[in-house]
């Protein structure tokens, strides 16, 4: 690698939020003209570090060099001063102005303090012809289709004569011919000088588009590899594929797969953005079996729980609880026949500002012994929760403590708390140990397990593969919202599930 | 000094003085004990002011045209009656946003005026009392009124019902199931959601209560005070109940005396002029400051 090709090089860079390292001494260099891949779970870092290159946050420690010269960036305004610029997955737009009034946003120029329309209507045409984007610059952006608002974005940047270009995820928001174009849009670039990094999760895409690819997990650097040299099954390995730790797995004490408790047919439903995210889904969960739910985040995994606990209309399709038809029933309807429901984020089954009585009790509240004729009993409500409290071992002073006190593994234990103390004959668990350390982690883990040898039926839905395999007695992979393929666990190892999950069969 | 001794002893200082204070204080308890009840649940009920006027009217027919009851039929009738139109006029944006997502902040705020201008034209037309010179409907049925509390002052029953329901509120809010769902959907709805709260429901059931207790203070009003329906018979109670709702914390209790407090300073204004030639728009001045300080008080603490 020659030294003077180096356009940016970021050295040990440490970024933590709160408790969490995001970024875990990462470094990391981008060479002139060349398309490099960032590759990583959701959670692995990868936009934190360019949010930190873009200037949107600042390093705990690290350098940045900018064509080998040290720089502070403090703002996206250095950072585009620099030759730096961004496309976030969220377009930073204003949508009741035109394409042209959001290119120049802004943007200081000679005619001021007028606005140099013309001048800038007649560089904007150069460059859409340039780089083959073709929008018109008088359009609004609230008219425009995402793949449109994406180009202005890039525009925006081109506009502002980067030379270095960030794309954060840039095809998730594409349909495959738009994602084409954008493809065809960053070889220009590229053949014009330009440098691009391309954060992604998908391998598919790393494969295709990059030179090079760098691989980071929780926060740190895996590996780099030149693309050319590299396959799709070692990037699989690289992304996903952390030593399994422990396996929990007591198959002495399993009780036998018992009756279906949840049945799903043909599922379809639609996702915020009215795109198919659960397309044709179906599958058992019996009795007293944890089947898991393994899949690169966004490929439906949200759409299809929201799907099965009402949280989200279903299209087509059955969903059957216990023998009983819920497609489509209410959330309350759902849990009062026996569904045990942990959301992917404990922060949306808490109330923060409410007391673990009140927590607790939120499920049930409206029934005996809680309430009667309406009006609440605290007294029991708060002796429940006592008992509740010491069962499940979470580590709070007393009972009247807020929720948003707790740490995350207990905010997560009070919620598992509530979801099982009740009488469940199915748990749906989405992402149980997101964002917990080890013991709680482990502590849940253990007890998924001992709730399926009580003979409950459990749904995992998880990104971590060794979760997984550790718990799962069945496994389904799910990519781009449909079931890519069924294993018991005996037949699975983490490569194979890997490349289902890329959304390439094994 | 002289100036808020002035205002202190006026609003407390005599039996009269302490009660055109709580005759002021009466319709921004109740109104600010609705939007107290609409706030906790998050929904943003700027639409007091409409829901008096509301349960005003309502009160007013009952109290005008139901002849020949006796007074334990026919005052609790005239309450009812406005605590229904109250509710009625909550519902609908209640409604609205709980099932078709419309903003409540739009809704709230242009019903009032639907209502207000109603008013008027039941004043002008079909409800104008022709024995009088000015445009003001005949006088409510002596069996409706709201009887006086202290002799020889304006303190009537309202005063006492409007005290009694703060505390009916804090009740309401703090031990019974429907309070804990407003709570709940306030605080975080989704959580409701997955808890498996009925939102929608809870929302449509806020706004009936919101209505109805801003609907009582258009009844106390009409059936306590003027015993007429009369033009702008709120000089936007509903409007200052917000503030007094917010100042209050939202709080039953605190609510109490933060109307409390912004009546001894309507009324206090003038005594305040007078002993020390403060102009009136200086406890105006000092009200704005208020409402601004505490809602930037709440918003901040909310959003962050």
């Amino acid at each position: 690698m020659q030294r003077d090709a180096v356009v940016v090089s970021m050295e040990g860079i440490t970024k933590s939020f709160g408790g969490t390292t995001a970024n875990d001494d990462i470094s990391f260099c981008l060479e002139a003209g060349e398309i490099h891949g960032l590759l990583g779970e959701n959670g692995a870092g990868k936009t934190t570090l360019m949010n930190i290159l873009y200037g949107l946050h600042r390093p705990d420690s690290g350098c940045i060099l900018v064509n080998q010269v040290e720089r502070n960036i403090t703002s996206p305004h250095e950072a585009i001063a620099l030759g730096i610029g961004m496309v976030h997955q969220h377009f930073m737009q204003v949508p009741t102005l035109t394409v042209l009034d959001n290119v120049i946003l802004g943007l200081r120029n000679a005619r001021e303090p007028l606005l140099d329309r013309e001048g800038a209507r007649q560089r904007l045409g150069e460059l859409s012809a340039t780089y083959q984007l073709d929008v018109d610059p008088e359009a609004y952006i609230w008219q425009l289709s995402v793949g449109d608002r994406q180009r202005v974005e890039i525009l925006k940047a081109l506009y502002r004569d980067v030379s270095i270009l960030i794309l954060d995820e840039p095809t998730s928001v594409l349909t495959p011919q738009e994602a084409e174009e954008l493809f065809a849009m960053i070889r220009v670039c590229v053949n014009r000088g330009m440098s691009v990094i391309f954060i992604t999760h998908k391998l598919e895409e790393a494969m295709s588009i990059t030179d090079r690819v760098t691989v980071l997990r929780d926060g740190r650097v895996v590996a780099t590899r030149v693309t050319s040299e590299t396959t799709k099954a070692e990037l699989a390995r690289l992304m996903v594929g952390r030593e399994v730790l422990f396996r929990l797995s007591n198959d002495a004490a399993r009780s036998p797969a018992g009756p279906v408790a949840l049945e799903v047919e043909r599922l379809r439903a639609i996702s915020d953005r009215g795109v198919l995210a659960v397309r044709d889904v179906s599958f058992q969960v019996h009795g007293g079996e944890i089947v898991g739910i393994a899949g690169v985040d966004g490929n439906g995994q949200t759409e299809l729980v929201q799907a099965l606990t009402g949280l989200r209309p279903v299209e087509s399709g059955r969903v059957v609880v216990d023998g009983v038809d819920l497609t489509n029933a209410a959330p309350q309807r759902i849990l009062r026949q026996g569904v045990g429901h942990i959301p992917e984020d404990f922060d949306d089954a808490l109330v923060g500002a409410f007391t673990l009585v009140e927590n607790l009790a939120l499920d049930l509240h409206y029934t005996p012994p809680f309430s009667r004729w309406g009006v609440l009993n605290r007294e029991v409500m708060r002796q429940s929760a006592q008992q509740v409290i010491a069962r499940y071992d979470v580590r709070t002073p007393h009972e009247r403590v807020k929720a948003r006190t707790l740490s995350g593994g207990n905010k997560q234990k009070v919620v598992i708390a509530r979801e099982t103390s009740r009488a469940i004959k199915l748990l749906i668990a989405a992402h149980p140990t997101r964002g917990l350390d080890i013991g709680a982690e482990e502590y849940i883990r253990g007890l998924l397990l001992e709730l399926r040898n009580a003979g409950i039926a459990i749904l995992l839905v998880s990104t971590k593969l060794d979760e997984i395999l550790s718990l799962c007695d069945r496994i389904l992979v799910i990519e781009k919202g449909r079931l890519m393929g069924e294993m018991a666990r005996s037949e699975a190892d983490i490569e194979k599930i890997g490349l289902l999950m890329a959304g390439t069969g094994a | 000094m002289q100036a808020y001794g002035a205002l202190v002893y006026s609003a407390f200082g005599s039996v009269n003085g302490f009660a055109e204070t709580m005759v002021k204080a009466c319709p921004l308890l109740l109104a600010g004990l609705g939007v107290t009840v609409a706030f906790r649940a998050r929904f943003w009920n700027i639409g007091a002011e409409g829901q008096i006027y509301a349960g005003g009217i309502m009160a007013a027919v009952v109290g005008i045209y139901i002849t020949g009851l006796p007074a334990v039929v026919h005052l609790p009738l005239t309450v009812l009656a406005g605590a229904v139109g109250g509710a009625l006029w909550g519902l609908v944006p209640g409604y609205l946003k709980a099932r078709l997502k419309v903003n409540e902040v739009i809704t709230t705020l242009m019903l009032n005026y639907v209502i207000i201008l109603l008013a008027g034209y039941l004043i002008h037309g079909p409800m104008r009392d022709r024995a009088s010179g000015i445009t003001i409907s005949p006088q409510l049925l002596q069996t409706a009124w709201l009887p006086t509390v202290i002799p020889r002052t304006r303190f009537h029953a309202g005063i006492l019902l409007a005290l009694a329901l703060a505390v009916v509120v804090y009740w309401l809010l703090e031990r019974t199931v429907l309070g804990f769902q407003i709570r709940t959907v306030g605080e975080n709805e989704r959580a409701a959601r997955v808890a498996g709260v009925r939102v929608g429901r809870t929302i449509i059931l806020t706004m009936i209560v919101s209505g109805a207790l801003a609907g009582l203070a258009g009844a106390a009003e009409v059936a306590g005070l003027q015993h007429r329906l009369v033009d702008e018979f709120s000089p936007g109670y509903g409007f200052l109940a917000v503030a007094v709702a917010l100042l209050g914390n939202l709080h039953p209790i605190g609510v109490v005396f933060a109307s409390v407090l912004f009546a001894a300073l309507l009324n206090g204004a003038d005594a305040m002029q007078r002993a020390a030639s403060v102009p009136v728009p200086v406890i105006f001045v000092i009200e704005g400051l208020v409402i601004v300080l505490v809602s930037a008080r709440f918003f901040r603490q909310r959003s962050g």
